[in-house]
């Protein structure tokens, strides 16, 4: 048998070793060791600090339940150093379900009364921590005596052993008031808090109890106002701030019984506003403290100007930079705007600026923003909603119901409050679109009424253009889950996006987008192609010059390469580059065409049924162009084409999901692969480096 | 308080109090849980979570995160304070504590911890008297084992 080594070198030999299946091995032998000295009787010193091996090992998630009865050895033990660590095997391994728990029940009544405080200390800590209702029972009496015979030390701890016992046993509420009352005379800090702790319990527990402790208002406000005006204290400051902990608790307490109470709500009134008004907020631990006292003044029978003053300092918490503060801030006015409701609204300018934060805690202010809103304020209201929607798009992006829900959503912004939508959030919408693959039909169907309704809202209109030039198939197959059914066809469709052509409210970026949405359709439709062809050759001689130039590449594709069309299947792009993207990929599918005439592809004409399929998956037959293209030296080619490349290199990463994409996707995958693969290699080397670096870095540095 | 859980960055656990019973399946679930949900929140976000009935206070502290989980109608304002002032404890007993002192005296840190809370809640609100209280507790362990005459622990 291997001679078991020290604590630290064992944890030393687990943290080096390099496999799960190394540190399982060095585990298996050390646990094998422990067992047979725990068979031993003596061991001199060793015992503890196998147990504490053995603890160890329980830690990282190995079973460790042959160690239960060498723990009730070791609390029985005389030796401190085996107690103490007999004590925390308890308190890991042993619970209340555990039989063996039981048996330490004895130990440590006897430990109760030891001579030594820590000694006692141990067994009133393991007693909170995993005591069963009836080891509470049998050793409640202990307890109680603890509490009014004893040093400071002791008397915090049965305190909150106590505690534990009421929370198991209800009953023995009783047999603790009398001395829980008695405490609050007590000087000593860690004595009062425990007291004030377990009179909580006691009144939450108890109806009969919080009448009777409700005769303890006036001492409680006592206590408080000495730590609110005292001096410095130098064993409780924290911050400025006189004890902080027992102060929340006592302002906890003082809600409990103030609740449904006047009188005693009235006693306290004086002491709530001192609180409130003259503590520091500059750190956490003040507001720790004013949110507090804020929850209170808001439970409690409170006189109306105590209330406004809360308010307000929820509504100085809403400003405070902390996130944290913020958070705390939106969500305990949350939960009054029900009551406070006026009070709560003055505030709504700030709790909208709030949405344009990006956190969770948007999620918080939307819900309290839509709360606020009301006949008489729906016109500012929707104006500052609009200011910040691109934090809804955010929040609703991360935090969203369902796919359905988020995109009910941005299409209800961008109805409303379209107009004042930053730009960008056209690309990002268009992206969210396309990824939500089960909801094109519904989306399709649903912008394209929109855009019937209202063709004011530049936002609204592009993302719909895009939408039915993307999914015209969708729109135009007529039945769709999700809305009620209509019948679109195709003349309807073109309609739609003619009357976007020709309207003077449309700007030329979203006239763009019109136009590129109808050369879209002609792959998508049957009929009507013609009527296309014909609003495309129109716009040839178009005065803007973007326009013009689209036009004209898409005539040529006409003309040119009618079974190439397809390609522009494509032309999906995004970002402030847009125009000068369409441009280049439609030059760079002509001369695609132009390069398979000269490999004589165009012997075999691509049919639109086979070669290319359907409409929906014209991407698999463009991949398997270009493929074709992948061995091909590409940098000889015109410029125009390495240029594509460039920019659909930049735009990948954000494409990944797109059908349509999956051409320039296979391209610039290897490319960007690679580039991942290299870089993983030196960051191996050195992880063990780093994680030891990490490890040793001091937690207090900040 | 519920429990509290330290782990690292790759999700290591280095220290757990539970402060009610919990069968140990259960305590695995609710620490990868926590693991999973904690370490993927983002670098500037609230410390603050929800889950279950359960508010979820954590914080990082150089490579380990101390995640406490509290009632809903606790101050999770004040359980930052709670989480910090067991680093101050820690940081006082050890000298520039970092995550290899916990790792290496583990036992060390509950015993600590065990001077700070009792059955989820603050029995001493005062630094100087927690550390006061763990250095005797040390000393007598320390003369008991001189008394013994046998190799420290």
């Amino acid at each position: 048998m291997s001679p078991s080594i020290p604590l630290q070198e064992m944890i030393r030999a687990i943290r080096s070793a390099r496999t799960q299946c190394e540190e399982r091995g060095v585990i298996q032998r050390e646990c094998a060791a422990i067992r047979a000295q725990f068979r031993q009787v003596d061991n001199g010193g060793a015992r503890s600090h196998n147990l504490a091996k053995l603890l160890y090992v329980h830690m990282l998630g190995y079973p460790a339940h042959f160690g239960q009865m060498e723990c009730v050895r070791m609390i029985a033990s005389p030796r401190y150093s085996e107690k103490r660590v007999g004590y925390l095997g308890a308190m890991m391994l042993l619970d209340e379900k555990q039989d063996a728990s039981l048996l330490i029940t004895n130990s440590i009544k006897n430990d109760l009364a030891h001579s030594n405080q820590y000694v006692q200390s141990l067994a009133l800590c393991t007693l909170a921590c995993m005591g069963s209702a009836e080891m509470c029972r049998d050793l409640a009496p202990e307890i109680d005596r603890l509490l009014r015979a004893s040093n400071s030390y002791i008397k915090k701890k049965a305190a909150l052993c106590a505690v534990h016992i009421v929370r198991k046993v209800h009953d023995l509420g009783e047999l603790f008031a009398p001395a829980a009352r008695s405490l609050l005379a007590e000087k000593n800090h860690g004595v009062l808090h425990g007291a004030v702790v377990l009179i909580t319990q006691l009144c939450e527990r108890n109806p009969e109890a919080l009448e009777r402790f409700r005769k303890t208002v006036p001492d409680l406000v006592q206590i408080m106002k000495g730590l609110v005006i005292s001096g410095y204290s130098p064993e409780h400051d924290v911050a400025g701030i006189s004890d902080p902990f027992l102060q929340v608790r006592i302002l906890r307490l003082l809600r409990i019984l103030g609740r449904h109470n006047e009188t005693a709500s009235d006693a306290m009134n004086d002491l709530l506003a001192q609180v409130a008004t003259n503590t520091d907020s500059t750190k956490t631990v003040g507001n720790a403290v004013l949110y507090e006292t804020v929850l209170t003044v808001l439970d409690i029978k409170s006189e109306s100007g105590l209330r406004v003053l809360a308010v307000n300092i929820l509504g100085r918490f809403l400003l405070n930079n902390d996130r944290n503060i913020r958070y705390i801030a939106m969500t305990s006015l949350q939960r009054i705007v029900g009551t406070d409701h006026n009070a709560v609204q003055r505030h709504r300018g700030t709790i909208v600026d709030c949405l344009k934060d990006q956190d969770a805690s948007v999620n918080r202010a939307l819900e309290l923003s839509l709360a606020l809103v009301s006949a008489s304020n729906i016109r500012t209201m929707m104006k500052e909603l609009a200011q910040a929607a691109s934090g809804i798009f955010h929040a609703a992006e991360r935090y969203a119901p369902s796919q359905r829900w988020h995109i009910d959503t941005i299409l209800h912004v961008l109805t409303t409050a379209g107009g004042d939508v930053r730009d960008e959030t056209v690309p990002n919408l268009i992206q969210l679109i396309t990824n939500t693959s089960e909801l094109h039909c519904y989306t399709v169907h649903k912008l394209y009424r929109a855009l019937l309704t209202d063709i004011s809202q530049p936002s609204l209109v592009q993302v719909a253009c895009w939408c039915i030039g993307e999914y015209g198939d969708l729109l135009l197959k007529g039945e769709c889950q999700e809305t009620e059914p209509s019948q679109v066809t195709e003349d309807d469709a073109l309609d739609a996006l003619e009357t976007v052509l020709q309207s003077h409210m449309s700007s030329p970026a979203t006239r763009g987008f019109a136009l590129t949405a109808t050369m879209k359709l002609s792959t998508r439709i049957t009929e009507n192609v013609d009527r296309i062809r014909s609003i495309v050759s129109i716009y040839g001689s178009c005065m803007d010059v973007e326009l013009q130039q689209r036009a004209v590449e898409y005539n040529a594709l006409f003309r040119k390469y009618d079974h190439m069309r397809y390609l522009t299947s494509v032309l999906y792009v995004i970002g402030s580059n847009e125009e000068a993207v369409v441009s280049i990929s439609v030059r760079c599918s002509l001369q695609v065409c132009d390069l398979l005439d000269l490999l004589g592809g165009s012997e075999e004409p691509l049919q639109p049924s086979t070669a290319l399929g359907l409409p929906n998956s014209t991407s698999t037959a463009g991949g398997d162009l270009l493929d074709l293209l992948g061995g091909l030296e590409l940098t000889p080619l015109a410029p125009g084409l390495t240029h594509a490349h460039t920019h659909t290199h930049t735009h990948t990463h954000t494409h990944t999901h797109t059908h349509t994409h999956t051409h320039t996707h296979t391209h610039t995958h290897t490319h960007t692969h690679t580039l991942v693969e290299t870089e993983r290699e030196p960051e191996v080397k050195n992880l063990t480096k780093t994680k030891l670096q990490t490890e040793t870095s001091s937690l207090r540095i900040k | 308080m519920r429990f509290l859980l330290l782990f690292s960055r790759q999700g290591k656990l280095r220290l757990q109090k539970w402060f009610t019973p919990i069968s140990e399946r259960e305590k695995k679930k609710i620490i990868r849980d926590m693991t999973s949900m904690v370490l993927a929140r983002q670098p500037r976000s609230c410390n603050f979570l929800h889950w279950k009935d359960l508010k979820i206070i954590y914080k990082r502290y150089a490579s380990l995160y101390f995640c406490l989980a509290v009632d809903n109608q606790e101050n999770e304002l004040l359980a930052l304070e709670v989480i910090h002032r067991y680093v101050e404890l820690l940081d006082k007993y050890f000298g520039n504590v970092c995550e290899l002192d916990i790792i290496f005296n583990f036992e060390k840190a509950y015993f600590i911890l065990d001077e700070f809370l009792i059955g989820g809640e603050i029995q001493e609100t005062s630094k100087q008297v927690v550390n006061r209280c763990i250095e005797s507790s040390d000393m007598l362990q320390e003369t008991m084992e001189e008394y013994m005459s046998k190799p420290a622990f």
